[in-house]
């Protein structure tokens, strides 16, 4: 195992114990492991299983089942570009078009440079003020290309 | 001597710059030697004029300005804005403006207003009425309240919360829950989002107002992960509460127990429907239940559950404060009380307007909504999110009420309505409704599973062109097969979308491409 591994199992094992007696914990506990790693990479399935006593097959069925759980490593940076109804009404196609084009990927894609990873997004909240871009946990409104272009200037220069 | 301003912290404020706006005024006043006294509240449903500034002038009268970008901030602070001075982006009392001025806000009347975690406020601003007047009532007291109001489930089902609770309350058990379904997944809504950011001291009162009514104890919000701004406002609203004595062991003194703890989802749209909600909060793949047994007597951890949207439970406090026949008033035939609606997509003015039922979409749109944000004529309205009708223009008149929608092969449901332009291609769209539900599928029933996928197939080949006929016919009967064989709403309701653009707009299907 290597020292990655090594501190990898033993933050999901910290993570596993903090919710000990919480009813229904598998959810919050990925939830964590994910925001802590950046994704639940297959090491930490076991450790969970086993610190609740499900089957692999259990926590393997929950993390496959939800779109915001990844089982890979992403970029430093989620870009979520919405496509729902309300975004599509002003026009969101062209904002999802350049998003790929200026990451060079497609939907669950990173940049070359590992910096954004793109994934659709279905309704972010934002309906009066579409299109809507979410990076990370920053919300934008009207993002058009060009404004998305401003906006990932912004974040390539923070990272 | 500080100037007071009032600048959101809503989520869609600060996606159109709020936060930068006010680095920019505390610069710019810094800069002329004015102390700010910031004061962040939630939206006043006005998106089009986020970011919105109101400044506390000599009278003591919030005057608001907006938007104001942060770029424009030193001009403005240089011609008076901290004064309240004219300008032509001061908007003045943001109460007599039209938009407002014409709205009955009972669910969202402190949204805009108040410091949303701050209790104080809340209270000044009859904050907790309504759950002392509760505690002063026997529980059956409390649901034949709510009954007598009519409010009827507004996350889009419109089952009678009464009702519900009524079903909770007789169940005998050593454990209830509240449940808090904040899986605000439809596209075109925002309103949840709105009252947790802007007053989630109100969904808390509302909470423990169920719990205290029916006997439960616990009580979970379950809160899409798209709205990191709602958790934060949520955590911190019921910490305040539980510091207070609002929450917690002994509720505002009366010895009973209510506990809230937020939990968050995962991305999975089908969490809206209360049964795989309830799955979800287990920790299990969301998967719709079987109905019988109902959520009411075998809901959380098989345990009797009230399971309610953000918007029913966030009016049981001016409910249970004003009386059932206070909230019954408003409204028309059936459908009681407000509903606060969700102006969205395609329109210049955007933004949360709530009305009593009766409003019709043509005073929705054009008197608040001020038509399309593209100058072009509306051509569809979606409302009730993504397996809500397209509704053409000719039925604009209809008024808002639940029966007169269904009626006429729509939905109200959570009360979004999406606009669309002339250059909206209702095929495209009708084709988006099955590729969402096959995206969205739980795939635990066939109908829904294999037919969304047929579906978008067929659709397809509908644009195509090659046999359309045909493929029209078979379209018509695989919505029948999903409507009527479905497990729950996902399946079950995709023909809304489907077949009101196939019958509403049948040159978009027809037209050589």
């Amino acid at each position: 195992m290597s020292d990655i591994e090594h501190q990898q199992q033993m933050a999901v094992d910290r993570i596993v114990a903090s919710h000990a007696g919480q009813p229904g914990p598998l959810l919050p506990i990925l939830l964590e492991v994910q925001a802590s790693l950046g994704y639940i990479p297959p090491a930490a399935v076991v450790r969970i299983a086993e610190g609740l006593n499900l089957s692999r097959a259990d926590v393997h069925g929950v993390i496959s089942f939800y779109h915001h759980f990844r089982q890979h490593p992403v970029g430093r940076h989620v870009v979520q570009v919405c496509r729902a109804e309300a975004c599509q009404a002003v026009q969101c196609q062209a904002t999802e078009a350049h998003a790929k084009q200026a990451l060079g990927v497609d939907y669950g894609g990173t940049s070359a440079d590992g910096t954004f990873t793109l994934e659709a997004a279905y309704c972010l909240g934002n309906c009066a003020a579409g299109p809507s871009v979410m990076v990370d946990d920053k919300l934008y409104g009207r993002v058009t290309p060009d404004r998305l272009d401003a906006v990932l200037a912004t974040w390539r220069q923070r990272s | 001597m500080s100037t007071r301003i009032y600048i959101s912290r809503d989520a869609a404020a600060q996606a159109l710059g709020a936060d930068e706006t006010l680095l920019a005024l505390q610069a710019a006043a810094t800069a002329a030697g004015i102390t700010l006294d910031v004061v962040r509240v939630g939206s006043r449903g006005m998106v089009w004029l986020e970011p919105l500034v109101e400044v506390v002038d000599g009278d003591g009268q919030r005057i608001a300005y907006g938007p104001v970008m942060a770029e424009q901030v030193p001009a403005l602070v240089a011609a008076g804005l901290l004064q309240a001075a004219a300008h032509p982006l001061r908007l003045g009392r943001v109460e007599e403006l039209p938009y407002v001025a014409k709205q009955e806000r009972l669910t969202f009347a402190r949204v805009g207003i108040i410091d949303p975690v701050n209790i104080d406020d809340y209270l000044a601003h009859d904050g907790f009425a309504g759950l002392r007047r509760a505690l002063t009532l026997t529980g059956a007291e409390v649901v034949q309240e709510v009954t007598d109001s009519g409010l009827r489930g507004r996350g889009g089902a419109a089952f009678p919360t009464g009702i519900k609770w009524k079903t909770v309350l007789d169940q005998q058990s050593d454990q209830k829950y509240v449940v808090c379904n904040a899986d605000e997944g439809d596209s075109g809504t925002f309103s949840d989002r709105m009252l947790m950011e802007g007053d989630p001291l109100c969904l808390v009162e509302g909470m423990t107002i169920a719990g205290v009514a029916v006997g439960a104890t616990q009580g979970y919000i379950y809160l899409r992960c798209e709205y990191p701004h709602a958790q934060v406002a949520l955590e911190e609203a019921i910490a305040a509460a539980k510091a207070r004595g609002f929450l917690g062991r002994n509720v505002c003194g009366s010895g009973k127990t209510f506990e809230l703890e937020v939990r968050m989802g995962a991305g999975a749209y089908i969490c809206g429907e209360e049964t795989s909600l309830l799955e979800s909060l287990e920790g299990k793949r969301a998967e719709v239940r079987y109905r019988p047994p109902l959520p009411a007597i075998k809901g959380l951890f098989g345990k009797p559950t009230v399971i309610n949207n953000v918007i029913s439970l966030a009016s049981l406090p001016v409910i249970l404060q004003r009386g059932g026949a206070f909230y019954r008033d408003f409204g028309m035939g059936r459908s009681r009380g407000t509903l606060p609606i969700q102006l969205a997509g395609n329109i210049k003015q955007g933004g949360l307007v709530e009305k009593a039922f009766g409003v019709t979409l043509r005073e929705l749109l054009y008197d608040f909504g001020g038509g399309s944000a593209s100058g072009r004529p509306i051509r569809a309205v979606q409302v009730g999110g993504p397996l809500g009708a397209y509704i053409p223009e000719s039925q604009f008149d209809t008024p808002l009420d639940y029966e007169a929608f269904a009626a006429m092969g729509a939905l109200v449901g959570h009360g979004g309505i999406v606009a669309f332009d002339d250059t909206a291609d209702l095929a495209h769209m009708a084709r988006y409704a099955m590729e969402f539900c096959a995206h969205e599928s739980c795939g635990k029933c066939t109908p829904c599973r294999i037919g969304s996928t047929r579906g978008v197939e067929l659709i397809d080949r509908i644009i195509e062109g090659t046999n359309r006929a045909a493929d029209m016919t078979q379209l018509a009967d695989l919505c029948e097969t999903m409507q009527h064989g479905s497990l729950c709403g996902l399946g079950g309701m995709t023909h809304f979308p489907v077949m009101s653009a196939v019958k509403h707009f049948p040159d978009d299907f027809a037209r050589k491409r």
